[in-house]
């Protein structure tokens, strides 16, 4: 404390993608000053541009192993691993947004984007409660905005707020469970709270663990924090739905795996035992009312729940194998679900209708969109040889090694389930007929962009998924 | 009971009643008044525990600033000061059984725990060394920072929400 510490520059390379990130939102907010109304589209290309340059900075640039800032950040290699996931959700969300026709293309839009990425990268790095608190405040609250952003809209007015209130009150009773903690060790470093936990008494510190899960439950949709889900999926922005299944879900479960290593340890076998129910229940839960849905959003939200208790089989599995695994699905999940985002995007468009039977004749209309989908729903659904389906069986090991084999049985008979809906989709694309099949989709060259890439991703990642699992793996060797 | 037990009893049951008068209030005009009174009970609850500088940012920001905010946003907005709203939905009860179970399990574990406490004087430079943290690049220079970004990012989102297109 006090004026000898000395500020260390090589501090910065730790925090150096969120410093760019915040120029850039700087940038982008400051060009659409000067920009003309018509020519506003554009700044989603600078907002790409810029995250795929800050990708590429977090991704080369050398970074220090040690924590900096006094501990309160640490870039390990899984922390970038989660970063980089961020950021390619980032580039992809927002080249999808140009296309999404209700939304007004302005400069905040983009700018909340980029803020509520700037929080979760945080969220990926940070090692300490108050540095993790702001960032998760940084990133919801922003994503609470870009929810309620087409404000005529009422769905997506109600979405917001709906965001808001269930946001506002799981951060509270996570805060109130990080007073807890505090007030039991007496600090706010993980590995200073991790070392007086294991002195503190077992319910206390029980207490606290649940109350900050009840936190990091909501930002990944576990049962029972998923009740959002359904309502904000289907009333928010297309692309901010995108945004928020795959980078928010992401950046939860990445301060969910590192505070349960590093916090939590002293609890043992009482959290994993929890974790697995929470996951069996998740995703059975979820997959159930996928089936009944008709809206295409609100089965995707109930799918994103089902993903949720999938990829919490890794977390429960709590060894190398398991968060490996865990990290590795949501690299695939990123791009499967922003997939399948895409193609709602352009259909709604022409048809103005988010409902699965808007759909029907879709593989008449546009032969790369219909695929598009259909890539999405099979990887989404585990069917081999696509990304959704490796990454399932790398979950599925994890779980086995750590000796869970109930889960693993619970799990393949969720993908048995949820194959039945993802089907259904696919029945409606390539076999009903619709009046205007004849009328072509129009897809603008941003969503050809997000499309192909994506839809490389889960073949490749499929058929080829070693260089990247392995990337992972090596990442994940630093926590043990 | 000392004189400073008596105190804290009575800056808590302020809160807390205010709290409570808070959510029960009909109308959203009432419920900002209660708050304001919440917020006079911590700030009393900061005062004995010798944290003054808390105790006024208490009274000026949240009392003054955020309260008046509230309450003009409130008269500014149609129709919100006429609107009795009901308080509850029909899952009340659920929810108050849940409320009351946690209470009753927190209270239990947390009269438990020998806290460790102590009845030293505070330091006499605690704001100075409150100050200090926020600016040390090895205490919580970092956080601080990222809540200005924070505040800036909701100042333009609530604009853009608010704001005529």
């Amino acid at each position: 404390m006090g004026g000898e510490t000395v500020f260390n520059a090589i501090w910065l390379l730790t925090i150096l993608p969120e410093l760019l990130l915040l120029i850039l939102a700087l940038i982008v907010l400051g060009v659409d000053l000067a920009l003309p109304a018509e020519r506003k589209r554009s700044l989603g290309v600078w907002t790409a541009a810029g995250l795929v340059i800050v990708l590429l900075v977090s991704l080369l640039a050398p970074v220090p192993e040690e924590a900096a800032f006094g501990g309160l950040v640490r870039a390990d290699p899984l922390g970038r691993v989660f970063r980089a996931m961020f950021l390619l959700g980032g580039v992809l969300v927002a080249l999808m947004s140009m296309d999404f026709r209700p939304l007004r293309q302005d400069g905040p839009y983009y700018g909340m984007l980029l803020f509520s990425l700037l929080g979760m990268c945080l969220m990926a790095v940070a090692e300490n409660l108050v540095m993790l608190y702001v960032a998760m405040e940084l990133t919801s609250i922003s994503a609470y905005v870009l929810v309620g952003y087409l404000r005529e809209d009422t769905f997506s007015a109600e979405a917001g707020l709906k965001y808001m209130l269930f946001g506002a009150f799981t951060s509270a009773v996570m805060l109130y469970g990080l007073s807890l903690l505090f007030g039991l060790t007496g600090g706010t470093g993980y590995m200073e709270v991790a070392a007086a936990l294991r002195e503190a008494p077992f319910s206390l510190a029980m207490v606290g663990f649940l109350m900050v899960l009840v936190g990091f439950g909501f930002k990944v949709a576990m049962v029972p924090m998923h009740f959002w889900t359904p309502d904000v999926y289907q009333g928010a922005p297309t692309p901010v739905t995108a945004f928020i299944s795959v980078a928010s879900k992401a950046a939860g479960f990445a301060v969910m795996l590192r505070a349960f290593r590093f916090i939590f340890p002293s609890l043992g076998g009482e959290w994993v035992a929890l974790m697995v129910a929470i996951s069996a229940v998740t995703m059975t839960l979820g997959n159930i009312f996928a089936v009944w849905q008709k809206n295409i959003k609100r089965m995707l939200a109930y799918s994103s729940v089902a993903q949720a208790g999938y990829i919490l089989i890794g977390v429960a599995a709590a060894s190398r194998l398991g968060i490996a695994a865990a990290a590795f699905y949501l690299i695939i999940y990123t791009v499967t679900n922003i997939a399948a985002f895409a193609t709602v995007v352009l259909v709604s468009n022409l048809t103005g209708s988010e409902d699965i039977e808007s759909f029907a004749g879709l593989s008449r209309r546009s032969k790369f969109l219909a695929w598009g989908l259909m890539l999405a729903l099979f990887s989404l659904g585990g069917v081999p040889p696509f990304a959704g389906f490796i990454g399932k069986l790398i979950l599925f090991a994890g779980a086995v090694q750590s000796g869970l084999i109930a889960l693993v049985v619970i799990g393949v008979l969720n993908v048995i389930v949820s194959l039945y809906y993802y089907l259904n989709v696919a029945k409606v694309v390539f076999e009903r007929r619709s009046e205007e099949e004849e009328e072509p989709v129009p897809i603008p060259v941003p969503s050809r962009w997000v499309l192909g890439f994506t839809m490389a991703a889960i073949v490749i990642l499929g058929v080829l998924a070693a260089p990247v699992f392995n990337w992972v793996w090596r990442a994940s060797g630093a926590w043990f | 009971m000392t004189v400073q037990q008596v105190l804290f009893f009575l800056f808590g049951a302020i809160a807390l009643g205010a709290a409570i008068g808070m959510v029960t209030a009909r109308k959203v005009f009432h419920a900002a008044l209660w708050m304001l009174l919440a917020f006079f009970g911590v700030a009393g609850l900061y005062v004995l525990l010798e944290a003054p500088f808390f105790a006024a940012a208490q009274l000026f920001v949240y009392m003054g600033a955020i309260g008046v905010l509230i309450i003009y946003a409130i008269m500014l907005t149609r129709g919100m000061m006429r609107q009795r709203l009901p308080r509850v939905n029909d899952q009340w009860w659920f929810a108050g059984l849940l409320a009351a179970a946690l209470l009753v399990v927190l209270a239990w574990l947390v009269w438990q725990h020998p806290w460790a406490t102590t009845t030293a004087a505070a330091p006499a430079d605690s704001l100075n060394r409150l100050g200090l943290t926020l600016v040390d690049p090895e205490g919580f220079a970092l956080p601080f920072e990222v809540a200005s970004v924070l505040l800036v990012m909701a100042l333009i989102g609530a604009v853009t929400i608010v704001r005529e297109r």
